[in-house]
């Protein structure tokens, strides 16, 4: 499932996060990199130096935009100059797809800047698959949804956290990007089996994968993106690809981040699992 | 309980105050426990209970926000002390949560809430406001809109009392009482290093705490810009100033002029050399905004 609707029918394979401390790395030695997702809030500012760099690596490379408090699970409306800002990126960067969280973080205006975890109600799928379409209207570009991590669950769920992606993302036909390590730390946070998420996932719905590390503490397990992929996770990410095919794929390294090429080092042992998916589909 | 019913109630319990010690308070503002509101909503697990599931979102709000806040204002934090900052920055947050998509907007109501709660600077209220004004220049200069700048033969012909420059939208303007530009490229000077013995950190910080107890009132008058994507600080004569300040106001070329030398200590004989030489300057820092208007 590799070029589809909901990633603007492209064929993008393996990259990493843009982040400040690689930018003299990528400007000045030109790393080959099939494409660099970038924070769309960082960019999302009248000038200066953060569009420069943009400006210069939109040039060489491909680029995907990534939000992180667009908040579609919040209750109130999208924040129109949020909307606005957003869209002026969408046009400079001509991003195939933008994606966000499937997840609420805001309310009464007032924002948290975490990525809070959904109560799997109907109300909430029917409230969230509708600001995902106004979204979509306004900014003219496929949008994917990426299920989170968490570490809390509602009294108030009427299903499982698949079940409620499912349902969201098939009331706004939208598309996902599935994190697979967001699947594990959540599995072991709520106690489920995460190849059951996986298995669930409608495959022909998604648009990219997310790989990262995570943190584990005595009692539960935090995202913090600051490790290598552990095994497991691998073993996640490989199921998924084998359900859904050759799809883009993106490494999150956001804390204590080592050098370029140990990053993407680290983000190229995924093209493994993605060379055996495409060989059982051509055999 | 609906979405909004249940996001509200949360969000309150995650944007509440930590402990002295870090931790999730026992009780809301209103006195219930804090307990209960997570059992109302969160379900426990065979490890954590509701107030531990809960505990861990208002743990990670107040460390990411009080991170930020603490990148944005270095500054201040020297102005102020540890302790002291501390207090400040958990109070404004609690008074003025994040109402934008994005943190860099942070601070951006800190002068005010500062102004309103003079008691937070300890005794240093001035330093500290002109800090924070400094400080949050730095960050609208750092991003902020840049447009074609002027060139000089758009002026050609153009009447002085019809002209209307525009300044950039990065240059921005300050009016200070102390030094701060001095200090605070100090402490970046200091921060940059990659040394990291405490010993050395020690040196530092008693340096930091020196250069803020030396720091004598001084009228400084500042343009924060950017050249080449990064930001300066260049002083500027209360003239200069004044001049530049009109024309973000809107004032005509000449009108500004001569609202620049109002009570000008500057003869009269050579205003108009040094007026010529302040333009030729800002011109070639392309703090003019191209498309130069006549007024209507």
């Amino acid at each position: 499932m590799p070029a589809n609707r909901f990633n603007g029918f492209t064929n993008y394979g393996v990259g990493i996060g843009l982040r400040a401390p690689h930018y003299e790395h990528i400007l000045t030695r030109k790393p080959v990199c099939d494409w660099f997702e970038i924070i769309s809030e960082n960019y999302m500012i009248d000038g200066g130096r953060p569009l420069h760099i943009l400006d210069e690596i939109l040039e060489r490379y491909r680029v995907v935009q990534h939000g992180v408090s667009m908040y579609f699970g919040s209750a109130e409306r999208p924040n129109r100059e949020h909307l606005r800002r957003l869209k002026t990126l969408v046009q400079r960067t001509k991003t195939p797809w933008v994606s966000d969280h499937l997840c609420w973080g805001s309310v009464d205006g007032r924002y948290t800047h975490d990525l809070l975890p959904m109560p799997y109600t109907f109300e909430a799928a029917r409230l969230t698959a509708q600001k995902i379409g106004e979204v979509r209207d306004f900014l003219e570009v496929p949008v994917v949804v990426e299920n989170v991590s968490s570490y809390a669950e509602f009294h108030v769920s009427e299903m499982t956290e698949w079940e409620f992606l499912n349902e969201v993302v098939e009331q706004a036909d939208c598309g996902i990007l599935l994190d697979v390590n967001n699947i594990y730390v959540s599995s072991q946070n709520h106690n489920f089996d995460p190849f059951t998420y996986v298995n669930s996932v409608p495959a022909e719905r998604v648009a990219q994968m997310h790989i990262a590390g995570h943190s584990k503490y005595r009692k539960y397990i935090l995202d913090t993106h600051d490790h290598p992929v552990i095994d497991p996770v691998w073993k996640l990410y490989d199921r998924a690809i084998q359900r859904i095919g050759h799809t883009a794929t993106l490494l999150e390294w956001d804390d204590r981040i080592p050098s370029f090429d140990e990053v993407h080092k680290e983000a190229l042992k995924a093209n493994k699992f993605l060379t055996s998916a495409s060989l059982a589909a051509a055999v | 309980m609906k979405l909004l019913a249940l996001q509200r109630r949360m969000a309150r319990a995650v944007m509440a105050p930590l402990t002295q010690s870090e931790r999730m308070r026992r009780f809301t503002r209103d006195g219930h426990p804090m307990a209960r509101v997570a059992e109302q909503i969160i379900k426990p697990n065979d490890r954590l209970t509701s107030f531990e599931r809960l505990e861990i979102y208002n743990r990670q709000y107040w460390f990411r926000v009080l991170d930020g806040f603490s990148e944005d204002f270095p500054g201040l934090r020297a102005v102020l002390g540890d302790r002291r900052f501390d207090a400040v920055a958990k109070a404004y947050l609690t008074d003025c949560p994040s109402h934008s998509f994005t943190m860099r907007n942070l601070g951006s109501r800190l002068e005010s809430w500062l102004r309103k709660h003079p008691g937070h600077a300890g005794g240093r209220l001035e330093l500290a406001l002109d800090m924070v004004r400094l400080e949050w220049a730095e960050i609208e200069a750092f991003d902020g809109g840049a447009e074609s700048a002027l060139k000089p033969n758009e002026l050609a012909g153009a009447d002085p009392a019809k002209l209307h420059l525009r300044v950039q939208p990065y240059v921005h303007l300050l009016d200070l009482r102390y030094p701060v530009d001095d200090l605070l490229l100090a402490i970046k000077h200091e921060t940059g290093t990659d040394v990291a013995s405490n010993a050395f950190n020690e040196r530092q910080k008693r340096k930091k705490v020196s250069a803020v107890a030396r720091l004598k009132p001084a009228e400084v008058y500042l343009a924060v810009h950017r050249i080449d994507y990064f930001v300066y600080f260049r002083r500027l004569e209360r003239e200069e100033f004044a001049i530049l300040r009109a024309l973000q106001k809107g004032r005509t070329l000449d009108g500004a002029i001569d609202l620049g030398f109002r009570s000008s200590a500057i003869p009269a004989s050579e205003r108009a050399a040094r007026a010529a030489g302040w333009f030729q300057n800002w011109a070639s820092l392309g703090w003019f905004v191209s498309e130069a208007r006549p007024s209507q």
